[in-house]
């Protein structure tokens, strides 16, 4: 009754036999063990659960697995740098404290990634349409606003030179 | 004040690198060899009598390994009165009740397990609201009280009052005087991580419990009591709190899951996990409690206060957690904010068939502080005073006693006015009648707050302990048993113990929080996590500090000589360095040790970690640590009286927001805040910002979207889809932040708490600006489209 299903995960190859209504978010986090995914709500809501497939924001706990199938899947985990530094985004995070209890952070980050893939400058307004699928409790959005507008400029630089 | 090395320094987190990473692991994320997972069964009735539980078909299924009731595990009871019941006999009083709890191997077996157990009822009439409960006749919530004696009525068995002053005769005083009743909502904490835990035993039945708490040592206690009922008496409860996704209150009990997932690990003997979704959360945590208050307030003719009056009315749901002692801090705004002569305060508790209800951010304070400040700005209209003016008026002053006997040693409660006053440029703006370029109606609002900040005092011991153990590279391993709930008392754990030490903050390594590993600290709540983190932190440091320059003499001068000998002879060098010195003599910072007199050179500054390797392995070695526990100087207090000191320094703020509503539709839209906060001194600034802004949307939340509905004691709107918390969007506005230094002498740094006061001004400063804006009075939380385009057509209705 088990499907067999192949995707990349961070960039590696991965195979995994599931159910054929398998939610993304469980093969990520039960089968594969990739737990930096988080499951707030199931229900689409909250965003903690958001990875990127082929370089779009998803929330995988609504995302069926199968559909994976030959994808690129990019999870929190797989966003540093090849020298193992956090990324821009990451950094930025950290810099300007977007993190508290730290339960929305690796679905925010994921969102900013795809956020600032698709618009490299946002305005204010766009960060917040970008991230209003995104929930947090701790932070009040302030930071987390600055951090991304802190990475947006630190890949602007990077871009131009 | 300006020579910190550290403390008030913008430093990043030192926990955000593994948050942004995903490498922080919460309950959810942990996994036990041969794991179970636990799911519960809760009652389908807001109140009926359980006739009969069938079990059997649960049992059968493939995968389960246990399946238990009230009726085949012993009685084990929860909660500070002990009226609720991890699983529940005879009797539901709620629809949270757990009825029966299974254990599967995997969560979606445990879920059909759940489904496949059978529970007759007969039902019984229920009581929805304090007002029907409290009826003559009303059905009992309970029918005995713990000891197994007969109730009468539906009234919690807890005193809160005081009445101070002589209220008669300041009402004769009084020019004017101003009655409103205010209604403040259930809400849910809505943490982003739910609620869970890991229960597990050894072989000698001892339990360790991984649990989502802020009370790991209460909890301990509760847990050992637990294994005591289930006859595991001498044995041991260990807690262990990971990474906590949120608390806000929802950590301060201990639940009837933790209790649910003991007895189902004792009853199979491995370890079991039970997670709640957000439904679960929604629907079977406990929210803060809602409220209605009366209150009455008075002033003379020159606008200063006379007297007040405040009754509460609380819903406390089925059973009793620390929901019930809100009034405890209700009291803190009700006695003291403001100067005022005569005071009186009364609430009742009273037991419904609702969820029953817990603490939450701000414990009681907001509660009755949209009541005060909204009927403050009533008295200040109907006095023909400009309400900011009222409030500076009344503000309280550094060396006041509050009637409550507080004592006000720092207050910046007139400077944050002051401040709210400039920032949103109040006399342009207040009382104009300014539309926006839509055609909406602007008005501006401001708000005050006082909460404890230097912890509250509500067991008998409001301490806390901290060990601290130099290891041989020079670094520090603290143990402290507060916890890290996403607040950021590691940033300030970390600063004051590099700080106070005389390290760096890379070398403060923080192991929080196990009760096997750290000393006892009452829990995480109150506001005191920096608070007493950093004052344990500060004297720990220092017995640590005199143990170690009592070993330097003689130690210093032999690994400072050799560093100075270069092209030196022995005896050079020996002179250069001087003969061992006195402990005095020797000073750590930034984990160099110097002695006085030496010069400024590299060989002068000795590495700790070269010291404390230098003590460590010869004859008769040593390793340094230290452990104090602090109690702050504070007094319990007798709740019925409402007197007594409870904390160690309060906390004093303002809030002003200038709003857009729209009359046609009824929204609000904040525009801009200015929120004001004596904090004592700066910490650690980009934590302190982030609690602030943090309780502003939470402030938010409470003044404009968030209610648990239900019917019937039943919640309507278990998840984010129909229960609305604040989002990036409706944060858009921009917030101002201006932080008051008082240096308050009994603040670590001379800091205070500042975990809760974001939320606590935020609802009424927005109702009084509404009312600015449109000339309406919203006496009820929150202020939806709904209720102001009711009150804006029903003023419509008086005008013509
Ligand atoms: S868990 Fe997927 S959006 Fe909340
Ligand atoms: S940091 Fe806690 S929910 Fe965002």
């Amino acid at each position: 009754m088990r499907a067999e299903l192949r995707f990349t995960l961070n960039g590696a190859a991965v195979e995994a036999f599931v159910q054929p209504q398998a939610r993304l978010l469980d093969v990520l986090r039960d089968t594969l063990g990739a737990t930096g995914t988080k499951e707030g709500c199931s229900e689409g809501e909250c965003g903690a659960c958001t990875v990127l497939i082929d370089g779009r924001a998803v929330a995988s706990c609504l995302f069926p697995a199968l559909e994976a199938e030959g994808k690129r899947v990019v999870t929190v985990e797989g966003l540093r740098q090849d020298n193992g530094d956090p990324s821009a985004v990451q950094r930025a995070f950290i810099d300007k404290g977007g993190v508290q209890c730290g339960f929305c952070t690796p679905g925010m980050v994921m969102a900013t990634t795809a956020l600032l893939a698709e618009n490299p400058a946002p305005t204010d307004d766009e960060i917040r349409a970008g991230l209003v699928g995104n929930l947090c409790r701790c932070t009040g959005y302030v930071q987390i606003i600055d951090a991304v507008k802190q990475a947006a400029g630190e890949l602007a630089t990077k871009e131009r030179s | 004040m300006s020579d910190y090395s550290f403390v008030g320094k913008e430093r990043v987190r030192p926990d955000a690198g593994d948050k942004v990473a995903g490498r922080t692991p919460y309950i959810h994320d942990l996994v036990r060899p041969g794991m179970l997972h636990g799911k519960i069964k809760f009652s389908e009735h807001a109140h009926a009598r359980i006739k009969h539980i069938d079990t059997s078909r649960a049992k059968r299924l493939p995968g389960v390994r246990a399946v238990i009731t009230a009726y085949d595990t012993p009685e084990v009871r929860v909660g500070f009165l002990a009226d609720n019941f991890a699983l529940k006999r005879d009797k539901v009083r709620q629809f949270r009740d757990e009825v029966a709890a299974v254990a599967a191997i995997d969560p979606d077996i445990a879920r059909e397990a759940v489904e496949l157990i059978d529970v007759e009822y007969e039902p019984l009439p229920g009581v929805f609201s304090p007002h029907d409960a409290l009826r003559p006749g009303a059905p009992l919530v309970h029918e005995v009280d713990a000891r197994g004696r007969p109730r009468t009525s539906n009234l919690v068995d807890l005193k809160y009052g005081h009445h101070t002053g002589d209220l008669e005769a300041m009402k004769r005083a009084s020019r004017h005087v101003v009655e409103g009743y205010y209604t403040t909502p259930r809400i849910q904490q809505s943490c982003m991580g739910t609620a869970g835990c890991i229960a597990e035993f050894d072989g000698h039945g001892n339990l360790t419990i991984y649990a989502k708490t802020q009370i790991p040592f209460l909890a301990q206690r509760d847990f050992t009591k637990a294994l005591e009922a289930m006859g595991l008496e001498g044995c041991g409860a260990r807690v262990v709190v990971p990474a906590l996704g949120g608390g806000f209150g929802t950590g301060l009990d201990t639940h009837c899951y933790e209790h649910i997932a003991i007895l189902l690990a004792h009853k199979t003997g491995l370890p079991v996990k039970i997670l709640y979704d957000r439904e679960e959360e929604f629907a079977y945590l406990s929210p803060r409690q809602s409220a209605e208050t009366r209150v009455v307030q008075g002033c003379d003719a020159n606008g200063l206060l006379t007297f007040r009056i405040v009754e509460v009315l609380q819903d406390n749901g089925a059973y009793t957690s620390w929901g019930a002692t809100y009034p405890s801090v209700m009291m803190l705004p009700v006695t003291s904010l403001y100067r005022v002569p005569a005071v009186s305060f009364d609430a009742k508790i009273v037991y419904t068939n609702n969820t029953y209800c817990q603490a939450m951010r701000g414990y009681g304070n907001p509660e009755v502080t949209f009541p005060i400040e909204s009927n403050l700005d009533e008295l200040a209209r109907e006095a023909g005073i400009d309400p900011l003016e009222l409030r500076r008026k009344n503000a309280n002053q550094p060396g006041d006693e509050s009637p409550m006997k507080f004592r006000i040693a720092t207050c910046g409660l007139d400077d944050c006015l002051k401040a709210v006053g400039q920032g949103l440029h109040w006399t342009e703006k207040q009382g104009q009648g300014r539309k926006d370029a839509r055609g909406r109606a602007l008005g501006v609002g401001v708000a005050s707050l006082v909460h404890v900040g230097g912890s509250g005092r509500i067991y008998r011991s409001d301490g806390s302990g901290i060990a601290i153990r130099l290891d041989d590279f020079g670094h520090a391993h603290v143990a402290y048993g507060g916890v890290e709930m996403g607040q950021g008392l590691v940033s300030s754990l970390t600063v004051a113990v590099a700080e106070s030490l005389g390290i760096m903050p890379e070398q403060v390594h923080l192991n929080q929080t196990d009760t096997a590993a750290c000393p006892w600290d009452v829990g995480t709540h109150a506001s005191r996590g920096a608070f007493m983190a950093c004052n344990a932190a500060i004297r720990a440091t220092k017995l640590l500090r005199d143990k170690l320059f009592a070993l330097c003499p003689g130690v210093f001068e032999e690994i400072a000589g050799k560093a100075s000998a270069k092209g030196k002879s022995k005896d050079e060098a020996a002179k250069i360095v001087g003969a061992p010195g006195k402990p005095e003599d020797y000073e750590l910072k930034h984990a160099l040790v110097t002695k006085r007199g030496l010069p400024d050179e590299a060989w002068a500054k000795v590495d700790l970690a070269k010291v404390l390797r230098a003590v460590h392995f010869r004859q008769a070695g040593t390793m340094l640590s230290a452990e104090y526990f602090y109690e702050p100087p504070s007094e319990l207090p007798d709740w019925e009286k409402g007197i007594g000191n409870m904390s160690a320094a309060y906390t004093w703020g303002a809030q002003g927001v200038e709003v857009a509503v729209d009359e046609a539709t009824g929204e609000v839209e904040v525009l801009r805040m200015i929120n004001a906060l004596d904090v004592g001194h700066v910490l650690s600034p980009q934590a302190l910002k982030g609690q602030v802004y943090g309780g502003i949307a939470q402030g938010l939340g409470y003044a404009l979207y968030e209610e648990i509905k239900s019917d019937q004691g039943r919640v309507l709107n278990a998840g984010f889809t129909d229960y609305k918390i604040p989002t990036a969007s409706e944060m858009r506005f921009p917030i101002d932040l201006v932080f008051v230094e008082t240096e308050d002498p009994n603040g670590p740094f001379g800091s205070k708490g500042v975990g809760e006061p974001g939320l606590v001004p935020t609802a009424p400063a927005i109702g009084n600006a509404i009312f600015d804006a449109v000339g309406v009075r919203l006496k009820e939380l929150p202020m939806t489209p709904e209720r102001v385009s009711v009150a804006i057509d029903a003023k419509g209705r008086i005008d013509r």
